[in-house]
């Protein structure tokens, strides 16, 4: 299903996916557009963490797991033989729940992506760091502190380095799979100025439980249920005037 | 009110029990650091600590001059334990990075047991296999007359220490948190990289643990050394030298030896000298993983 005209950044096809025999995905249809942030809403297991994590083929680290249907990316599959999962997770980075830094400095955690492709240029490395963390909104609060552990960092400073270190190694798209679930009222407004400013240049893709959330940062939302796409559409129309019976009793508060 | 009374009572009883087995573990442990200081220390009024720690013969009932050098001993215990380590480190780490990442699960369920079962062979029946099978073998492949020396008692124990190293290693890796090899991989990283960049370094302070472990239980280890490796007196020459170590001595010795005499002693000085390297070892080990313990945090 797509809102708007023009070819997809990212596009799944009758998106099936199963963990051993339940299935977590019913045909979902959804597109993803090239500077715009599209919002995945939708209760507890609907399945939108599962539809995230399958654009970048993280769920394939989970055994016993199985996918039908095709996802999509600037028209190529990306299950294609010729897709490197490696290269294809470069494209399309990820930000998760909890803040996941790595029990390394600062620095290093930025540099890592960089690092695991050969790049050993300490200039090169310093000037990356620094544009990823201006570019994550943290450049100003850790400059003097690169070489601290990550793990000194407060919550939200940890997510958005988490994000940083995204933003590192350039990728197209970023999905943010509820990264702001795990942290305080005020970084979480950090985090949602900052997934504003990175629309303008990036593919945004955001799970979140929170339906605000999703009303003030997206363009585009997805309300899904039980594994299936119940409605998607422009967020403003999914906030005032649903299609769905069911998208609107969960807007309202009704359930979820 | 009474009930409330009965169960305070219980309370202070069960913690007078376990304080009484904190108590007695501690005791124990102390007594037999004093039993084997005061046997051992009267052994130095004969002999000098230097000329016991640097000299190289040791030959207690020589007719002549009685002499007590147990550095041959000390250096063979060394590349013993050494050559042990110098095998089993790594494809213990290497076995343990295969059944936590690579492995699938159901081998790995299947596997795992089998190597912690190995940790259960008495050390005697590694022995065995050393004088029948890898004693011959090394012979043949180095042409030498007699397979019972260094690499043998090292292809041994490291043996033994494999399920040690395998067992702590791979519980180590596993119990590295899901979200730093996730991470890893969502920036495109291959599974090797995430392996040997991310997960074995967090893995690190129980990798270096259970190595530690490993080193201490091959420098105490007797009885296989005792028949694997030859018990030659001389100071080695090299890996294919028969060589004698501190505790195969000791075993060889204790039970001939005439009651409070300096040799008797002297072989309790050898536990003691024993007893200072394995705490060195641990004290090692516990600094190395308090250091990383605190940078991790």
């Amino acid at each position: 299903m797509s809102v708007e005209t023009g070819i997809a950044k990212i596009e799944t096809r009758d998106l099936d996916f199963y963990y051993g025999p339940s299935r977590a995905l019913k045909r979902v249809n959804i597109s993803c557009h090239t500077n715009r942030v599209t919002a995945i809403i939708g209760p507890s297991g609907c399945g939108k963490s599962t539809f995230i994590r399958s654009l970048n083929r993280m769920n394939e680290v989970v055994p016993g797991t199985r996918m039908e249907g095709t996802i999509l990316l600037d028209g190529h599959d990306i299950h294609a033989s010729d897709v490197d999962v490696v290269e294809l997770r470069r494209r399309v980075g990820m930000v998760f729940q909890k803040p996941n830094p790595f029990p390394k400095s600062i620095f290093d955690n930025i540099a890592y992506g960089l690092r695991i492709n050969g790049l050993k240029d300490k200039r090169k490395l310093e000037n990356v760091v620094e544009r990823s963390l201006r570019g994550a909104a943290l450049w100003e609060e850790v400059k003097d502190r690169l070489g601290e552990n990550a793990f000194a960092l407060s919550g939200g400073q940890q997510q958005r380095l988490c994000i940083a270190r995204a933003l590192a190694v350039e990728p197209e798209v970023i999905l943010f799979d509820e990264p702001c679930s795990a942290i305080d009222p005020i970084a979480t407004a950090k985090i949602e100025d900052l997934i504003e400013t990175l629309e303008k240049s990036y593919t945004v893709v955001i799970v979140t439980h929170n339906m605000q959330q999703a009303a003030r940062v997206s363009d585009y939302t997805a309300f899904m249920m039980l594994g299936e796409l119940v409605e998607f559409d422009v967020t403003e129309k999914i906030f005032t005037n649903p299609a769905n019976k069911l998208t609107e009793e969960y807007i309202t508060g009704r359930f979820g | 009110m009474k009930k409330r009374k009965w169960a305070s009572l219980k309370e202070s009883a069960i913690r007078a029990l376990f304080l009484t087995c904190g108590i007695l573990a501690v005791l124990v442990l102390v007594g037999i650091f004093a039993t084997l200081l005061t046997t051992a220390v009267p052994a130095f009024k004969e002999i000098h600590l230097s000329e016991f720690l640097l000299k190289k013969n040791w030959d207690p009932t020589s007719p002549e001059k009685a002499e007590y050098g147990i550095l041959s001993m000390i250096v063979s215990t060394l590349m013993v334990t050494g050559g042990a380590l110098l095998l089993a480190v790594p494809i213990g780490i290497g076995v343990a990075a295969y059944l936590s990442d690579v492995a699938h699960w159901r081998v790995r369920e299947i596997v795992k047991p089998i190597v912690e079962i190995l940790a259960g062979i008495p050390s005697v029946v590694v022995g065995f296999l050393g004088i029948v099978l890898f004693g011959p073998a090394i012979a043949k492949i180095f042409h030498i007359g007699n397979g019972l020396n260094a690499v043998n008692g090292s292809v041994l124990l490291a043996i033994m220490l494999l399920p040690t190293i395998i067992s702590i290693s791979e519980d180590s890796l596993n119990a590295v948190p899901q979200a730093y090899g996730e991470a890893s991989l969502a920036l495109g990283a291959s599974q090797w990289q995430t392996l040997f960049r991310v997960k074995v370094p967090a893995a690190l302070s129980g990798i270096i643990a259970a190595c530690m472990l490993g080193m201490g239980r091959a420098i105490g280890e007797t009885m296989t050394v005792l028949m694997a490796t030859g018990n030659a007196r001389a100071f080695p020459h090299g890996f294919l030298s028969s060589v004698r170590t501190m505790t195969a001595n000791v075993a060889i010795e204790l039970g001939e030896v005439p009651y409070d005499t300096t040799h008797y002693y002297a072989l309790f000085a050898i536990g003691l000298v024993l007893f200072v390297m394995t705490f060195i070892v641990n004290l090692v080990a516990d600094v190395i993983l308090r250091k990383y313990q605190e940078r991790e945090q």
